[in-house]
């Protein structure tokens, strides 16, 4: 009973965050829905027991996706008004779209071959998904785990070797030269007649 | 709960290799100098010891077929050779084209990594025994093919070509997710060899056997882009001319020896039993790579894009031998026909090695040979390597005696055992029509003056004995085939 009160409470949360994030007319405040809303979800996710998902969507999408997309959204000179140009004419098939979606989604949860089960199954109090998924992960498929850190570690070679430009115009020291100097390089006597004009 | 360990020794040089590649990226941090000489020699090290682990491990299990990471990786007499092969192809690639690198301010930590990189993900695809980590090695290596075909940052071909390989490669690998998808959704595994035994158990007509096959069709989508077959051969041309010639050399050669591995693992050792709807897709893509590639060779002016064609035909008479393995049913026929495959494989290989380090190697510095025009009178300027590329033309052509020859010879055979003699027919016709690119490059190097502009020849010597020996060991691979035969067959029979 407790937790049809909460979902039903997070979920009214979630929706009224998600139609937020597509009204707001601030970029920033909309962003920060949608942070709203990826909250809503992992409590949601939570309740379903699935808790690493839950904190997962927390440290991954809040903690690190999101604040990049502030930084950005902030960064970026958006023009408001022209962003929002063409909503009533677009309004039509975006609806258009929306309902297809909607009925798709209404075929699969209600349908007879994809009817997903109402609760997932019961476990003991002390059972931790998180424990079962880093056991799987370190042990039936860690050669697998393995090659994914070697394919992360390739995306961060190349694209440091892509982009990173030594820029010509760019000031910085370098300690080796500054240490290689010779008195001659830096002063000069210059002899100069004592008189006064 | 304690699980046991897995048996590392296995995977050993996959383990060396990654170990290598990271110590490489440390090392290159200290390295001092333009020509990068250290990290080089760092980089060859890493390659020796890699071939060394792999040594290990054949002489180790004896070749006995052997599964460890929760049958993550198989380890048999295939994947070892196919490894072995990989390694020493990367090895001569980075032989070959040092000089080139260097001149074009290319030879950098970071390309020496990316090329480690790719192999270690060729090794996996190698030794893959799941859906997972096949998938895993594949995306591993084409990973670091993008980025080595985009690193030459200041050209924009580079820089399209490596675009249009990025997209159509992302494209091609949600085909072949998708395909997985239907697989793992038919049979509920991600296992290869679960698989097969889930295959063999299902009823003809079942539901899930019409899924089977409507995956099946997804994976050879999949696998037609990455072995670069008509009609999904459309990156080819435009990635090997547009890449710098040294990384066209990288792509077009060790590569192949993956494409073949995974194709063995997927057909042959998962969904044998489906033999009679796969070679049904495998007879359109080799009919239709090779009459599209050999004829359309003929049109091109730059030789690295007429060798983009040669290649699509090359891998289109490949896959003949990977068709005629099951016949109605049974497959008396398949170890032939897959041990041709896999010397057909490797000798195109060692020919692909041979063609494009030839072009890296007449390329000087701010010159690229890539026209047809540079070959000219190339006879009169070093007629030794002028004989060499010769060697190299006649085997892609398929002369006898060159290993080029036999290796066709040995498809054809199985082709005919497996009684598709139209198939065959039409292979030797359009391999005919592929003899007259391969023929106007001998006579633009033996019966023409070089152009007056033409530069000083300036490879290094170390490069031109290694191509030497590249050339005339397809020589003795023509005139003697028995022992790569034998060992293609062990290999095969390894399965």
């Amino acid at each position: 009973m407790f937790e049809t009160a909460v979902f039903y409470a997070f979920a009214a949360i979630l929706l009224v965050a998600g139609a937020c994030v597509v009204t707001a007319r601030n970029p920033v405040h909309a962003a920060m829905f949608l942070v709203l809303a990826f909250f809503t979800a992992s409590g949601i996710w939570l309740l379903l027991r699935a808790e690493f998902l839950a904190i997962a969507l927390l440290l991954v999408y809040v903690g690190a996706v999101m604040v990049l997309f502030l930084f950005v959204v902030m960064m970026l000179d958006i023009n408001i008004e022209r962003l929002r140009e063409g909503f009533w004419k677009n309004l039509p098939l975006a609806v258009v779209v929306g309902g297809i979606m909607m009925a798709e989604m209404a075929a699969v949860l209600a349908g007879r071959y994809f009817g997903v089960a109402p609760r997932p199954l019961a476990r003991a109090a002390d059972y931790s998904n998180t424990k079962e998924l880093g056991r799987l992960i370190y042990t039936d498929y860690a050669y697998a785990f393995e090659i994914a850190a070697a394919i992360l570690l390739v995306a961060i070679v190349a694209a440091i070797a892509l982009t990173l430009r030594g820029r010509k115009d760019s000031r910085r020291q370098d300690p080796a030269a500054q240490v290689r100097v010779r008195r001659s390089e830096r002063v000069r006597l210059v002899s100069m007649p004592a008189d006064k004009e | 709960m304690t699980t046991p360990l897995p048996d590392f020794a296995l995977a050993l040089p996959e383990i060396v290799l990654l170990a290598g590649a990271c110590a490489l990226l440390i090392f290159d941090l200290f390295a001092r100098g333009e020509r990068r000489e250290g990290s080089v020699r760092f980089a060859g090290l890493v390659l020796l010891a890699t071939a060394a682990a792999t040594l290990f491990v054949l002489l180790g299990t004896g070749g006995a077929l052997a599964y460890t990471f929760n049958g993550l990786y198989v380890a048999d007499v295939m994947a070892l050779l196919l490894k072995l092969g990989a390694t020493l192809a990367v090895a001569l690639a980075l032989a070959y084209s040092r000089r080139y690198l260097h001149d074009r301010g290319l030879l950098k930590g970071e390309l020496l990594a990316l090329l480690l990189f790719a192999l270690l993900g060729m090794m996996v695809m190698m030794s893959a025994n799941s859906l997972l980590t096949l998938y895993l090695g594949l995306e591993l290596l084409s990973l670091c093919l993008y980025s080595l075909v985009a690193l030459n940052r200041d050209s924009p071909v580079s820089t399209e070509a490596a675009m249009k390989y990025f997209v159509l490669g992302a494209l091609a690998s949600g085909l072949l997710l998708y395909g997985m998808s239907m697989i793992y959704g038919a049979t509920g595994t991600l296992t290869i060899t679960e698989v097969a035994r889930q295959v063999a158990n299902l009823q003809a007509n079942s539901a899930q056997h019409g899924f089977l096959v409507f995956g099946v069709v997804f994976l050879i989508a999949g696998l037609a882009f990455k072995l670069g077959v008509v009609p999904f051969h459309m990156w080819i041309p435009d990635v090997y001319q547009g890449a710098p010639t040294a990384v066209t050399l990288v792509i077009g050669t060790a590569p192949k020896l993956a494409a073949f591995a995974m194709a063995v693992r997927l057909l042959v050792n998962g969904l044998l039993d489906l033999a009679a709807d796969w070679q049904q897709m495998l007879v359109i893509l080799s009919v239709l790579s090779m009459a599209i590639g050999n004829i359309t060779a003929i049109a091109q002016t730059n030789v690295k894009r007429m060798l983009a064609y040669s290649t699509i035909a090359h891998m289109g008479f490949m896959l003949l031998g990977l068709l005629s393995g099951v016949v109605g049913g049974n497959w008396l026929n398949a170890a032939e026909a897959y041990a041709a495959a896999m010397f057909y494989t490797v000798v195109y290989v060692l020919m692909s090695l041979g063609a494009f380090g030839m072009l890296v190697h007449l390329s000087g510095k701010g010159f690229e040979c890539e026209r047809l025009e540079d070959l000219k009178g190339l006879n009169r300027r070093s007629p030794w390597q002028a004989f060499i590329m010769l060697l190299l033309m006649f085997s892609l052509a398929g002369v006898p005696p060159t290993a080029g020859f036999y290796a066709k010879l040995s498809v054809l055979s199985a082709t005919v055992a497996a009684g598709q003699i139209w198939l065959a027919v039409v292979a030797v016709l359009l391999s005919l029509v592929g003899a007259f690119y391969y023929l106007r490059v001998v006579k633009l190097m033996y019966f023409d003056d070089p152009a007056e502009t033409a530069p000083a020849l300036e490879g290094e010597r170390d490069a031109r004995v290694l191509l030497s020996a590249n050339g005339l060991a397809l020589l003795v691979i023509g005139i003697v085939p028995q022992p790569l035969m034998g060992l293609c067959f062990v290999a095969i029979k390894s399965l």
